[in-house]
Parts: structure tokens; sequence; C-alpha cells
């Protein structure tokens, strides 16, 4: 049920000519199975790019991306979309205003031909701890929380291996922020998914992963296991920075 | 705190066509100091800071007392609150990239508070806008004053914003998730700068953020709003002895660096802490 990951040199330009931006250098990396990976850093810094290259929301990108051994250009649409799924930032603007929850949990059920529409979608939206009488409300009848819920119930309900987690949590407040890290654990241990989560929040990493890495202007600087947080451990210059500004900031001195 | 520049008595609010009230009798007073408010998302953290400068039209704002400094300013025209705003109370809003007019450039908006409040000529009120911008600790202040918003970082406008709200002199800033939008390296920037500012000219502070951190840092006293009440009000370095449980429960539903990775406790929401006030 879990997959592993190796990023090898991926790196991407956008634009052409004399204007191209080369946004991501040549990114490495490698994801255990069965374990939470965390890409931290400033905001321009690529992170969200490495999830869009990673799914192929973004395609035209140079370098190796291996699921499980596999190259993520070999896998079919139709079999990428059950290895791995994306959870975006804003729980606002990545769900349709005018689809229904049972619309937008429908939609990967049709598009895969799978049977037992009703009962994976009552499923799915139990998993993340909403009661099935959601199934029939609209976004604005939800709050923030509860739309993030759906959002990873939508991406739930086709069971993939790996799940990218852009920001799941940064547009809310640290209660809602508590019940979504809560039951991205669970889900992780009941279910053993591997995941790769973009965040610029140190403490939600030194909660959540096991290891992480921080980029800057496009590259990796340092891989580090989270432990290294709370005392430090990082080795290059930038790396020092940004895990001292955490520190400072959260009052642990 | 000697003297008391904003007191705040039973305010209520009430947006336009609401049959409820955000705010539902919310009293503080503020001197010199630096005073937090936090609360989450529809707390009515923001509505409080805005009905201080009156920005609420078609709200309904009543209050036994609203007095800032000798005003009272509920008692005011919208032309003399004209000569408050932004002369003697202003406002840091939360995002510069839609907080600053795109199409002028940076140095003229930050100007304009001056020429609007000041008699003075251009020359002049170019000289203290160049002047404030290098008190915000931006290099090259010339040059970023004839840059449009677009040119600039977001830390960049964050401190843009800063210099534009603090170069009248006020007495009062109001600061309404002012680094929320920032990156946490540059955030920490952004705010010894207003903290150091606030400092030395001695101006009264109030901070809005749903951020328990910032505000344990960077304030003397905090208010705790839930549900458009203040549930709590405590100084800032006893947070982590708060009484409320509500406000234990925000704490504890914080992750922390070097934490246990235990589940993180959630808030049980109790239908009581609605009606009980301060």
């Amino acid at each position: 049920m879990s997959v592993s990951v190796d990023v090898c040199d991926l790196s991407i330009s956008f634009g052409s000519g004399a204007t191209a931006v080369k946004v991501l250098p040549g990114v490495s990396f490698s994801v255990r199975s069965g374990e939470c990976f965390g890409l931290v850093g400033e905001s321009g810094s690529g992170k969200s790019t490495v999830l869009r290259c990673v799914s192929m929301l973004t395609d035209f990108w140079k370098g190796e991306v291996m699921i499980d051994g596999r190259s993520v250009r070999d896998l079919p649409l139709i079999e990428r979309c059950r290895t791995l799924q994306m959870v975006f930032q804003d729980p606002y603007g990545s769900l349709h205003p005018r689809q229904s929850v049972r619309t937008v949990l429908n939609e990967p059920l049709v598009i895969h031909k799978l049977g037992d529409r009703e009962e994976r979608m009552r499923r799915a939206i139990t998993d993340v701890g909403l009661p099935v009488s959601f199934l029939d409300r609209f976004p604005h009848q939800l709050s923030g929380g509860q739309r993030q819920r759906v959002a990873i119930a939508r991406a739930l309900i086709l069971e993939p291996s790996l799940l990218l987690l852009d920001e799941p949590t940064s547009a809310l407040d640290v209660s809602v922020q508590a019940e979504i890290l809560n039951l991205l654990q669970r889900l992780r241990a009941e279910r053993g998914f591997t995941y790769i989560m973009v965040t610029h929040d140190l403490a939600v990493v030194d909660h959540m992963c096991d290891r992480f890495a921080v980029m800057l202007r496009g590259e990796v600087t340092e891989i580090l296991p989270h432990e290294a947080i709370a005392t430090n451990g990082a080795t290059h210059p930038y790396a020092r920075e940004l895990i001292g500004a955490s520190l400072e900031y959260e009052g642990v001195r | 705190m000697e003297k008391t520049i904003l007191d705040v008595r039973n305010l209520r609010i009430r947006y336009g066509g609401s049959p409820v009230e955000a705010v539902r009798g919310v009293s503080f007073t503020l001197g010199r100091e630096r005073l937090g408010i936090v609360g989450e998302s529809g707390s009515g953290k923001s509505t409080v800071g805005r009905a201080m400068l009156r920005l609420l039209p078609g709200a309904t704002i009543t209050a036994d007392m609203l007095r800032f400094e000798e005003t009272d300013l509920l008692a005011l025209s919208e032309k003399e609150m004209l000569k408050v705003r932004g002369r003697r109370m202003s406002m840091i809003l939360q995002d510069p990239k839609f907080s600053l007019n795109p199409i002028r450039r940076v140095g003229d908006q930050v100007a304009e508070t001056y020429l609007r409040h000041f008699q003075c000529s251009r020359r002049e009120a170019h000289d203290k806008a160049v002047a404030m911008l290098e008190a915000v600790k931006i290099r090259d202040p010339e040059r970023v004053f004839r840059q449009y918003p677009h040119e600039i970082s977001g830390g960049m406008g964050q401190r843009v914003m800063i210099a534009m709200m603090l170069l009248a002199d006020p007495d009062l800033v109001i600061a309404d998730e002012p680094t929320s939008a920032l990156d946490v390296t540059v955030r920490l920037q952004v705010l010894n700068i207003l903290d150091g500012l606030v400092r030395d000219r001695g101006i009264g502070l109030i901070m809005i953020s749903h951020d328990l951190n910032l505000v344990r840092n960077f304030c003397d006293r905090v208010l705790i709003m839930y549900a458009g009440k203040v549930v709590e009000t405590l100084k800032a370095s006893d947070l982590d002895h708060a009484q409320h449980p509500y406000t234990q429960g925000l704490l504890a539903a914080q992750p922390r660096i070097g934490g246990t990775r235990q589940p993180l406790a959630v808030l049980d929401r109790k239908p009581e802490w609605l009606e009980e006030s301060l």
C-alpha cells in the first residue's frame, strides 16, 4: 500500500529563449516507502513546483522521478492517478463552488470505472471524520477545516499510496490545523501512506515528518532528520538561519 | 502604563443585515503598551480593530465608551474622522499585495500621508518619506521610492506599509495580521523593525493575530477573543498559565518543535463559552 519515491536531478525552466528562468536547477532526494518527507523553504524556493512535477501536473521537466522503481512518465494516466494524489493549500479555492461533495467524490469513481460508488463515498467521508449527510452539502455550507477534510477525502477515494500535501494546513486556524494533522497521522498509521509534505512551518515538520529537505532558490541545500530542528543540527548556513528563526519565533531558546 | 490612549467599554458591533452581533460587549484599555488580540477566524478580532478607525460601513457600532485620548470616536463626524485616521491612529493591513495601489509608485503612496496631514511642500514630503523608508531598514530608499508595488518583495512591501503608517507619527497603530503573509525569516525582521519603532516613539500598538507565538514574543498584554467576546486577558509572559479552557485548548492544539509527536489536543468547544463574559 505504500511506495518509495526517488527524485533524481529534477530540473525545470519556465519561459523560453533569453527570458527562460530555471526554477529548479537539479533537485534530488529519495523518500522511503511509508515515510513522511517534508519540503521547507521560503516562498519562491520551488517547493510546490517539485510536487507539481512529481504529480505530472507540470510535465515539461527533465530528470527522473521514480515511484517504486518505475518512472512516473511511464505510468499510464489512470494508474498514475491511482498511485498518487495531491491535496492543495487553499480549501477555499480547491473545491468547485457549484458542485456538492457527492459530485466531487463521484467524479474520480466514474472516470476510473469503479463500482460500489455509494459505499466508497461513504467510506471516504467517514474516514476523514465527517458525517455521511455531508455528502449533499456544497462548499459554502462547510467551514475551512471541513473543506480541507473534503479535499483529503477526494484524494483518498482512489486509494492512492502516495499523498502529495501542498501546505495542507496553512490556511487554517491552529485548532483546526490540529484536527487535520491528527487525521493525516491516523491515516498514515492505518494505511501506511507515503507523504511528501510542503510547508513553511517547522513545528508542523517536527510534529509530522521523519526527514525534511530545506530548499533555497530551487536547490535542496540539506536533508535532515526531524530531530535536527530542536537542536538546530543543520550545517548549511541557510538551513541554520531558517531553523534558528523558527526557534526564535517559537520562543524556544 | 501612565496614560490611557484608548478606553473601550462594552463595544458591540452588528454588521448590516446580520441577526447576531459580531462583537458582543468588548471592553479594554490601552496605554503606551503593546496589546495583542488573538482568536480564531470569525472571532471578531479584526472587526474590533476596524471599529476603532470606523472602517465598517454599514455596520452598527454601539459602546458605553469609545474614547481615543480626549476624543469620543463615536461622536466624530466623518470629516473629523479623516483627521484622526492616518494622522493620530493608523492601521497596518495583512497583505501588502492587496493593500498597496498597484499603479502608483511606492514612494508617492508613502508621501501622501504626510502631504495630506501636514502643510508642506512636495520636496519636504519626499524627504520625510525617504527617511522613513530608511528607518524601516530598506536599503537604497531613493530607488524603492520610485518603484511600483509589483517590483518589490512581500517583506519589503510590508515594511513600506509600516513606513506609511508611522510617517505621520500616530499615537496608536493597529496591526492586523501584519506578518502572516510573510516567510518566517522575513517575519522576524519585520516584527523587530515594527517593535523598535513602536518602542522608540512611545506608540500604543494593537496587534491582531491568530498566532500565539507572535503575541507571546511581541506583546505586553493579550486579549483572547472567542465568538465576539473577550474570554481572558493575560500578561503575554503568563500565556502558558492561561486559566480559560479555550486559551488552554488553543495552546495545546499547537504543534511545537521538540514536542512528543502524540496526536494534538483538539478543542472541545463548550456552548457555555458563548455566554460567559469577563
